[in-house]
């Protein structure tokens, strides 16, 4: 009984590092050639470890030749605002739609669906064409307006606002709350598990976006940090390798530190919500 | 002038009635248990009183205020809830204070950083914080004002949702089975807490349950309702000793009332097992109708006196009296009598023997279950029955 616990236990964990090490393996391989020199890099041999520590020299060319703090600053900027209207949009939308009674909760409803079928891709034109029209292009307005309504926050919010008791917000009615007091007082303090989770799916996915970005945006000062990396690329590193993995370590770092640091909420957000990234 | 007026209640939900004109009357301080069976609407009426859902039509007064047309918030009305309902992130002493504050606060000093820089405010949280303390002493959780729901145990969490409902001191006090997720100890303890707050405070109080035995124990006033439409409002002793209709006396007592079905006979007469009983009254010939009796006004006979043969089809000692099941012979009916323990010595199953109804203590239910009151002179003429 033991012994075939125990065999099962040792193949599934050798499978479950087998598929992180597969992983793991790029990102792994980044951080060993943005250690490396333009030389080694271009040697037929292969090693993971470089034989010349160049991480310095290749982190200052990154810092050097890209403006680093203004892409971090634009990542910054653009997922927190992004986030923030997401968040103040979504709450109040979904606590109506868990809680309220109205006439068009189920014509909501249908829209939420429908608007969770919708990738940006397909309306990413028109939007691109009323941005142009409207001067917006290369600026933080073009790179946030599009995603401060998300449909996945309010069906995220809603299924969690429907668990919630009835009679606590019935409660906070008689205690003589508004229902935006109640949002405020009751509702949000009580949300954190799922502010959290979706804090977690919107600031990744918006963070590592290169999509929208390299739509709406040409000027390097709006550029988010995928987009910088590819500005890089294309016109000042060119062949230096080193520099260009030393940069996009630069820019993955604060998601994997975030990560790291929430890793149980994160799994926490990932159970609860019952979808994955 | 009555404290609280219901008039005419009505709500449905598509075809569903849950509650078919409910009207009901309650005096100053007065103590009014609505109790039925899931599903009668009895936590509905009580949501629409607190303006939680609204009625299809009917009104509401109390103190003089038409309540109908009023938001929750505005109807000076507390409830206390089954699940308690505590705000989980708040402490206990938050969670009383929340009422006060949000009436006694304005919006702009209540906010969290500014609030706290207005004039005034300083005075009036001290104020709530009194209030709060007085009101967690008297309910004797001083200690546990700083802890969360989440740390309290079921009858603290109680008590802290009846501190929150009663620490504004509302004009009509409303409670939805505030005892039912405690356990049976607690629960007849917590019974004799709450009326005696009610005593003290003074507020009419409607109070829901499913428990028949909690509502008479606690309430100056039972409403019975069953789906729907209230059946009688009257004092514990009248629902239990002078039902109006069968279903009242069929969900008071334990045990449940003994019932048989029967029909008027032509001569007026009403044939039960081998008696034949002469009401006082005239009840019509050949209507079908329902005797029923409780179970401690029938007594055990040896086989052969007069009265109903029957057998003895189980015993159950509970201590201070023994319930004893019983078939009746001629007609198969169960019947339950209820025995102090001396009088049950030598009962044993499947031993045959005679119940003998007290005679005044029968009551007749016509066919709509309504009360016929010719029971109260029911008969104590009880004659054999030929053959």
């Amino acid at each position: 009984m033991t012994q075939t616990f125990n065999l099962g236990r040792a193949i599934r964990l050798t499978l479950l590092s087998l598929g992180a090490l597969i992983f793991l393996a790029p990102y792994i391989f980044m951080i060993s050639t943005a250690g490396k020199a333009q030389s080694e890099i271009f040697t037929s041999s292969l090693s993971l470890i470089p034989t010349q520590f160049f991480y310095l020299e290749n982190f200052a060319k990154a810092f050097g030749r890209v403006s680093m703090g203004q892409l971090l600053w634009n990542g910054v900027v653009v997922c927190g605002l992004i986030f923030v209207f997401q968040v103040v949009i979504a709450i109040p939308c979904a606590y109506a739609m868990a809680k309220l009674k109205f006439g068009a909760a189920r014509l909501l409803m249908a829209l939420v669906m429908l608007g969770l079928l919708v990738p940006i891709h397909a309306t990413s034109l028109p939007l691109y064409v009323a941005f142009d029209s409207a001067a917006l292009l290369n600026s933080y307005t073009a790179l946030v307006a599009p995603f401060s309504i998300s449909v996945f926050a309010i069906f995220l919010f809603l299924q969690f606002f429907r668990a919630m008791p009835d009679d606590l917000i019935h409660a906070a009615r008689l205690d003589g709350m508004s229902e935006l007091g109640i949002v405020m007082r009751v509702i949000v303090p009580n949300a954190w598990p799922a502010i959290t989770a979706f804090a977690i799916f919107s600031v990744v996915a918006h963070w590592n976006d290169l999509y929208w970005p390299l739509i709406v945006v040409s000027n390097q000062a709006y550029a988010t940090p995928p987009l910088g990396l590819l500005f890089f690329r294309a016109a000042e590193a060119g062949d230096d390798y080193g520099a260009l993995m030393a940069a996009t370590l630069i820019i993955t770092l604060p998601l994997v530190a975030a990560f790291l640091l929430a890793q149980k909420r994160f799994v926490e957000g990932i159970t609860m919500t019952g979808l994955k990234g | 002038m009555s404290a609280l007026s219901i008039t005419n209640v009505t709500k449905s939900f598509g075809d569903n009635h849950i509650l078919k004109g409910i009207s009901l009357e309650a005096e100053a301080g007065e103590f009014i248990a609505l109790v039925g069976p899931s599903g009668c609407g009895k936590s509905t009426l009580l949501r629409i009183v607190a303006g939680l859902e609204g009625a299809d039509s009917g009104e509401i007064v109390a103190g003089g205020r038409d309540l109908t047309r009023l938001v929750a918030a505005e109807r000076n009305v507390a409830m206390v809830f089954q699940s308690y309902a505590l705000y989980p992130h708040l402490t206990a002493g938050q969670n009383i204070a929340v009422p006060l504050a949000m009436r006694n606060l304005t919006s702009l000093q209540r906010l969290p950083m500014i609030g706290s820089m207005l004039p005034g405010q300083k005075a009036i949280r001290k104020d709530i914080l009194r209030q709060v303390t007085d009101m967690a002493r008297s309910l004797k959780i001083d200690h546990l004002l700083d802890r969360k729901p989440g740390q309290m145990s079921g009858g603290q969490r109680q008590r802290v949702a009846l501190a929150r409902a009663m620490v504004r001191q509302p004009g009509l006090f409303l409670m939805d089975e505030p005892l039912s997720n405690l356990d049976a100890n607690l629960r007849v303890h917590a019974r004799g807490e709450i009326v005696d707050l009610h005593r003290r405070a003074g507020v009419p109080t409607l109070y829901v349950t499913h428990d028949q035995a909690e509502a008479l124990s606690m309430a100056d006033r039972v409403a019975v309702m069953m789906s729907g439409s209230l059946l009688q409002l009257a004092a514990p002793e009248v629902i239990y000793d002078d039902p109006a209709h069968i279903e009242v006396a069929k969900f008071v007592g334990q045990p449940r009332i003994n019932t048989i079905a029967s029909r008027v006979d032509a001569d007026g007469a009403v044939t039960l097992g081998t008696w034949r009983l002469q009401p006082h009254e005239r009840l019509v010939p050949g209507t079908d109708i329902t005797v029923a009796i409780r179970s401690e006004f029938l007594s055990i006979a040896d086989m052969g006196t007069p009265g109903l043969p029957a057998h003895i089809e189980r015993l159950e000692f509970l201590g201070s009296e023994v319930i004893v099941y019983t078939k009746l012979d001629a007609i198969g009916e169960s019947m339950v009598v209820k025995l102090a323990p001396s009088d049950a010595r030598g009962l044993v199953a499947g031993k045959p023997v005679t119940i003998v109804p007290q005679g005044e203590r029968l009551m007749v239910f016509g066919a709509d279950g309504a009360r016929l009151r010719a029971d109260l002179t029911f008969t104590t003429l009880l004659e054999r029955a030929h053959g």
